[in-house]
């Protein structure tokens, strides 16, 4: 043959991809030698609903909407952003009860991402196992939310449900549960031999790569990057909690790769950190009573907040890592500016050092290993309607996007 | 008895004969691939579908439409799937199905059913360079690396049991099925020679997986990463094809382990036990359904088994494993097979 290496496509539609994303890969024999990413494919313009046809609280539930497992984390961070621009504070018990369902949307999400792995790495008994043992925290948060996914929980200055007695006995069996199945997970993932085969030095990103492509959440923490948003930066009810970043040399004894395996090491024991946590927070509930909205009046809030001119940042550690909402009020039935920064978009460009040098068998492992949320992350896409082509823009043209959406947004702001 | 000649015999044989086997080794394989299906489902606790759903799924297959990729090369691409299961099924013809001695016993012997064996993978090879994907391209280059790593383990298996019953008085006969049938490995060796025996059956119930292309062996269709790799473009009627050779591959590869390890029928110890004459057509129904038992402990056990309990382990991987600790355990149940002779 003339040429050694040929190209495998893996997507847009490709059984390895939970969502339409495409790689390019160029192969030489079974060694990836280049990667190119494809994104955009499932791009939705949510942020120009919300600043063009929804009010703050319509925008709720669209950005409940933008991820299917963070459901909790994206509208976590945007009443964030938005008390912040209107100057609101929410009850201390609302903070209780937000923090609560974020880490069991984070207990549910990891072991939803450790069934997904195990299908990559085709260990599809322990992708039921794994699965069947979320069914408990879905179960819980159905009981006190009404909704195994899209909880509808939060509301500007609180939340819209408080959690009983009953609840919180509820979350407390369930918590048990999960330290009673932990030993085993831990076994099953951690110390079997075939997924540490498959896993250990597989799609290593060092800690100076994870921190020049600025990875966040858990792909940064596997390499050793001691980065949590609940540590670095409390927010929420978690300033009066005990939280520490998990890195996964504590676990393992062995010096940190920041590969695969060290991944799911950090996932994996995030998940008990999440059952501390949680066990801390319904203590403090029952200690805390109180509102749980500043104001359980709606139609005031809206008024407020139409009232209200700032602009505002709402942080959050999602599951996948931080997640980062802009918003600015400037008298106007609908946010001017909404800007939303998802982990996946700062986990995208540590990909590219992760695949080069790996085996083909390695990829859908490896871009598994960000537990990437394509639809959170994607922007946009062009798409020339006369051939139906895609194309990339140049750097020149997305500057001067930028400066036109810059010129619209102050033209509305004034 | 009738008298019949020998010329008709022969003809008999080979055409009655050749279709009640190759009907056999249809039906049962694709029960076969129901039970492994099921049992793997109720270990991951899962309901899992029901014993039927394999020939289910060969019916609509063979309804739907065949779709033939634009670059693909057509003739080949067609007649690999052909290919395949003509061999698979020519398997059967060489190998004794319980009480019944192999049909066509006087043309072939063990090394056939070796080279017949590799026939469907190969096929499965050529189909899947000739589909012109880049899936079934890598797909197929794995498949000829596993089919190397596999091969190395399992041959000298099959020539250790061999040369022990040649070593044994079978001089010529040693390869061929009736020889070994006759000399069951068990009843010759000493308790050193049982430890090496151990270890070729373990050794041969490793190679299973890799044969029929089984987690943790499936790299060449790794559905994950490679879309199903050598059968990503296959469709319709010629994937009903691979289907069927796989399940007849099935039968024929646990037939040739028991023939091997487990030759033993039911009758003789039957009638010891109740102290009975058994009807000798009754004694062939019972030993016929002794060896489909054994078939399907054997299937679940090599197959289904390892599949629940293992993950997809890379081609390099697969090699490392076969090589080195499959290999070095295959040697050491020869070494302690030759060891066995000599303190005999």
């Amino acid at each position: 043959m003339a040429e050694k290496t040929f190209t495998v496509p893996i997507g847009p539609i490709h059984p390895a991809l939970k969502e339409i994303e495409s790689f390019i890969l160029t192969v030489d024999g079974e060694r990836v030698v280049n990667v190119e990413l494809d994104l955009g494919y499932s791009h939705r313009g949510l942020e120009y609903i919300v600043t063009h046809r929804c009010n703050p609280i319509q925008a709720i539930y669209i950005a409940e909407r933008i991820c299917g497992i963070c459901s909790t984390s994206h509208p976590y961070a945007y009443v964030q952003s938005m008390e912040h621009a209107a100057g609101i504070t929410p009850p201390e018990r609302a903070e209780i009860i937000r923090a609560i369902i974020g880490e069991l949307e984070r207990i549910h999400s990891h072991i939803l991402w450790a069934g997904v792995a195990a299908h990559e790495i085709g260990f599809d008994t322990l992708l039921h196992w794994t699965w069947k043992i979320r069914e408990n925290v879905l179960d819980v948060l159905e009981a006190i939310t009404g909704n195994r996914i899209n909880y509808a929980m939060f509301t500007i200055g609180g939340v819209r449900r408080d959690i009983d007695e009953k609840g919180i006995r509820q979350i407390r069996s369930s918590l048990q549960f999960y330290r009673e199945v932990f030993d085993t997970f831990v076994a099953t993932f951690i110390e079997d031999t075939t997924v540490k085969m498959r896993t250990r030095d597989v799609g290593i990103l060092t800690r100076e790569e994870a921190e020049k492509q600025v990875a966040v959440g858990p792909t940064a923490r596997g390499s050793g990057v001691p980065k949590d948003v609940r540590y670095d930066k409390p927010y929420s009810a978690y300033a009066d909690l005990d939280i520490y970043p998990i890195v996964p040399d504590e676990f393992t004894h062995e010096e940190t790769k920041g590969d695969v395996y060290d991944r799911i090491v950090v996932r994996i024991f995030e998940v008990l950190q999440s059952v501390h946590i949680l066990e801390d927070l319904c203590d403090l509930l029952e200690s805390t009573p109180g509102p749980i909205t500043y104001q359980q009046n709606l139609v005031v809030v809206l008024n407020q907040l139409k009232r209200a001119v700032g602009e505002g940042i709402g942080r959050h550690e999602a599951p996948r890592g931080e997640v980062f909402h802009y918003s600015m009020l400037n008298k106007r039935e609908q946010p001017v500016v909404w800007k939303v920064r998802a982990p996946t978009y700062n986990n995208y460009a540590s990909w590219i050092p992760m695949m080069k040098g790996t085996q083909i068998a390695d990829i859908p492992i490896v871009i598994a290993s960000i537990d990437p949320c394509l639809s959170c992350a994607d922007r946009m896409t062009v798409v020339d309607e006369r051939t139906g082509k895609s194309r990339v823009m140049t750097l020149q043209e997305m500057r001067e996007m930028g400066w036109r959406k810059t010129k619209e947004i102050k033209r509305r702001v004034a | 008895m009738l008298d019949i000649p020998y010329e008709v015999e022969i003809l008999l044989r080979s055409t009655v004969g050749a279709i009640a086997v190759a009907l056999f080794a249809l039906i049962f394989g694709l029960i076969l691939v129901g039970i492994d299906r099921k049992v793997h489902a109720r270990m991951q606790s899962r309901i899992g579908p029901p014993i039927r759903q394999p020939f289910r799924d060969v019916k609509k297959l063979l309804y739907k439409q065949t779709i033939i990729p634009e670059n693909a090369v057509q003739s080949i691409y067609n007649n690999a799937p052909i290919l395949a299961f003509a061999a698979a099924m020519a398997v059967m013809v060489y190998l004794p199905l319980g009480p019944f001695s192999p049909m066509l016993s006087e043309g072939g012997d063990l090394i056939l059913v070796l080279y017949l064996l590799i026939i469907p993978s190969l096929a499965m090879v050529v189909g899947g360079f000739a589909s012109g994907s880049p899936y079934a391209t890598v797909g197929a280059q794995r498949e000829m690396v596993l089919m190397i790593s596999y091969e190395l383990p399992l041959a000298s298996v099959i020539i250790a049991i061999a040369w022990k019953a040649a070593s044994g008085g079978l001089d010529f006969a040693a390869f061929t099925f009736s020889g070994i049938m006759s000399y069951p490995i068990w009843d010759h060796v000493g308790a050193v020679g049982a430890v090496g025996a151990i270890l070729l059956l373990g050794t041969i119930l490793i190679t299973l997986p890799g044969e029929m292309s089984k987690i943790p062996f499936d790299a060449p269709e790794a559905e994950t990463e490679i879309c199903g790799g050598l059968l990503a473009e296959y469709s319709g009627r010629n994937l009903a094809m691979f289907m069927l050779a796989d399940a007849v591959k099935t039968v024929a590869l646990g037939t040739l382990v028991i023939a091997l390890f487990f030759p033993w029928g039911l009758t003789p110890t039957l009638e010891s036990v109740l102290d009975v004459d058994i009807n000798k057509y009754i004694g062939w129904g019972i030993d016929f359904l002794f060896y489909m038992l054994k078939l399907i402990l054997l299937v679940v056990v090599a197959v289904s088994f390892p599949r629940t309990a293992f993950s997809r382990i890379k081609v390099d991987q697969i090699t490392d494993v076969y090589w080195k600790r499959v290999g070095a355990m295959a040697l050491v149940g020869v070494f302690l097979l030759m060891l066995d002779l000599q303190v005999l």
